[in-house]
């Protein structure tokens, strides 16, 4: 086994007194307080997470567009430099591969952010396709990654608002920041790029600012309770994009890897459905239950702000509309739940 | 608030982190505070019914918090009495108190000799410096 990675502010975490656990190679903060008052301080202020074990991809060259459009789901020519997109990277069956979000840095240059623990497959999956006139390269060494996230977000860092997914460079306490408006969490905010060198110093001046630090546990939470799917649980090569609800961000009318396919499921409707869904019993749904009538939980835990146990689960397409009871099998006990619209949490809660 | 570490010295323990406080024929059963600080903060507690008879190192019931499910494991055998329906109702009574208030399910001990094979607070420290 190799040696866990870390980032370049697990000194800081660690004086913290943050729990480290490994995490897709890395040892990363799982929390710092406790996941609950992380996710609520998310919810109603701001929360800064280290999501620097995050890979960054350079595609750069006069071919750059030619191979991300060849294979990214999304139609890239919608970028213009200072544009940002949600994209899949899908194999020959429309799987996802990764998810990814792709930077367009200039007219021939992007930087495409990728899981952890994907990155190493998609810089190959990339390089193995490269272009004469394109060039791949893993930077995620280089760089580090805070995610800035809640309402509050924006006003401690002094950043006016901007539309998202648009990126712009900035100087925040006298550190060069890609400012990304991009997140995971359901709320306003930011990603902020910095040189790996600089990140202490950037963490220290959001911290200052009264920013407070969250672990990878409310991330969780947080992306849950809003269903963005997190790849290795709700998604994956094994699940086609349109069943695993993504259709959105596949540009069906591009061609791109498993296009082909996706058009195919789209047309003759998926057999199964990835979906949302609440217990309305006392149980906490956790990944791999089995659904009753077929189907799998893929993720699940109690919500912090709903205070019920929340999921998402493949079901039957037939079981997939909101309001359909679901029975989960929690450890041999079933236990009811329904199926929800996305997302599961809104600001109305607060 | 989460509790300070503490481990009462009237309890006997179990090594899988769980606490019975003997009283007669019955014993009030719970988790310790290193068990509940390693899981965080409890929001579900699943218990045993009443009536149910429990058994010795096996599980009685979970505790989950946000991120896992944990079994509790019963330090001694016996029929369930009383469940303690405030943690049902907030679990997170055990992390603000988990010898007194956060107490879990109340037994009649079927096997008096089982509590010899508990362990005394030395006991349970030893354990926890090998944790």
């Amino acid at each position: 086994m190799q040696p866990l990675r870390r980032t370049p502010l697990f000194d800081q975490h660690v004086a913290l007194g943050a729990r480290m656990v490994p995490f897709a190679g890395w040892e990363m903060p799982v929390q710092y307080e406790g996941v609950i008052p992380e996710h609520k301080t998310v919810r109603r202020d701001a929360g800064v997470f280290d999501v620097s074990h995050m890979g960054e991809i350079e595609v750069e060259g006069p071919t750059a567009r030619d191979l991300l459009q060849s294979t990214l789901s999304n139609d890239v020519d919608r970028l213009e430099p200072g544009d940002a997109q949600y994209t899949l990277l899908t194999n020959e069956d429309g799987g996802i591969v990764d998810d990814l979000i792709v930077y367009r840095l200039d007219a021939h240059r992007y930087l495409i952010v990728a899981n952890a623990s994907n990155t190493d497959a998609v810089h190959a999956w990339l390089k193995e396709r490269e272009l004469r006139g394109s060039d791949v390269r893993d930077v995620s060494d280089q760089y580090a990654l805070l995610a800035v996230q809640g309402p509050r977000a924006l006003a401690r860092l002094d950043l006016e608002p901007a539309k998202a997914f648009t990126w712009s460079m900035a100087e925040l306490d006298g550190v060069e920041v890609m400012v990304n408006r991009t997140g995971y969490t359901g709320e306003e905010g930011v990603e902020l790029m910095c040189m790996a060198d600089d990140a202490p110093e950037l963490w220290s001046a959001v911290l200052a600012r009264g920013v407070v630090p969250c672990g990878l546990g409310a991330r969780d939470t947080l992306r849950l309770e809003v269903c963005y799917p997190l790849h290795g649980n709700d998604i994956g090569p094994q699940w086609d994009a349109i069943s695993s609800g993504l259709g959105w961000a596949c540009a069906l009318d591009t061609e791109f890897t498993g296009a082909e396919r996706l058009r195919a499921v789209k047309a003759a409707g998926p057999e199964q459905k990835l979906v949302p869904f609440a217990m309305t019993e006392k149980a906490i749904p956790r990944q791999g239950m089995p659904v009753e009538g077929g189907g799998e939980v893929t993720s699940g835990t109690m919500s912090p702000m709903l205070e019920v146990g929340i999921g998402m689960a493949y079901v039957p397409a037939g079981a997939a509309a909101p309001g359909t009871e679901l029975v989960v099998d929690v450890r041999g006990k079933p236990r009811r739940a329904e199926v929800k619209k996305k997302p599961l949490y809104s600001k109305e809660h607060r | 608030m989460a509790a300070s570490e503490s481990y009462p010295d009237d309890l006997l323990y179990h090594p899988e982190h769980d606490w019975a406080r003997i009283d007669g024929d019955e014993a009030v059963l719970g988790i310790t505070w290193y068990a509940q600080d390693s899981l965080g903060e409890l929001v579900h507690f699943e218990p045993p019914s009443v009536g149910a008879t429990v058994t010795k190192d096996e599980s009685y019931g979970e505790v989950e918090s946000v991120k896992a499910v944990s079994d509790l494991i019963c330090p001694l055998s016996g029929e369930v009495l009383e469940v303690n329906e405030k943690v049902v109702d907030a679990p997170e009574t055990v992390n603000e108190d988990p010898y007194g208030d956060g107490w879990l399910i109340r037994i009649r001990m079927t096997n008096a000799a089982e509590r010899d094979q508990l362990l005394a607070l030395d006991g349970y420290r030893t354990v926890l410096d090998e944790a």
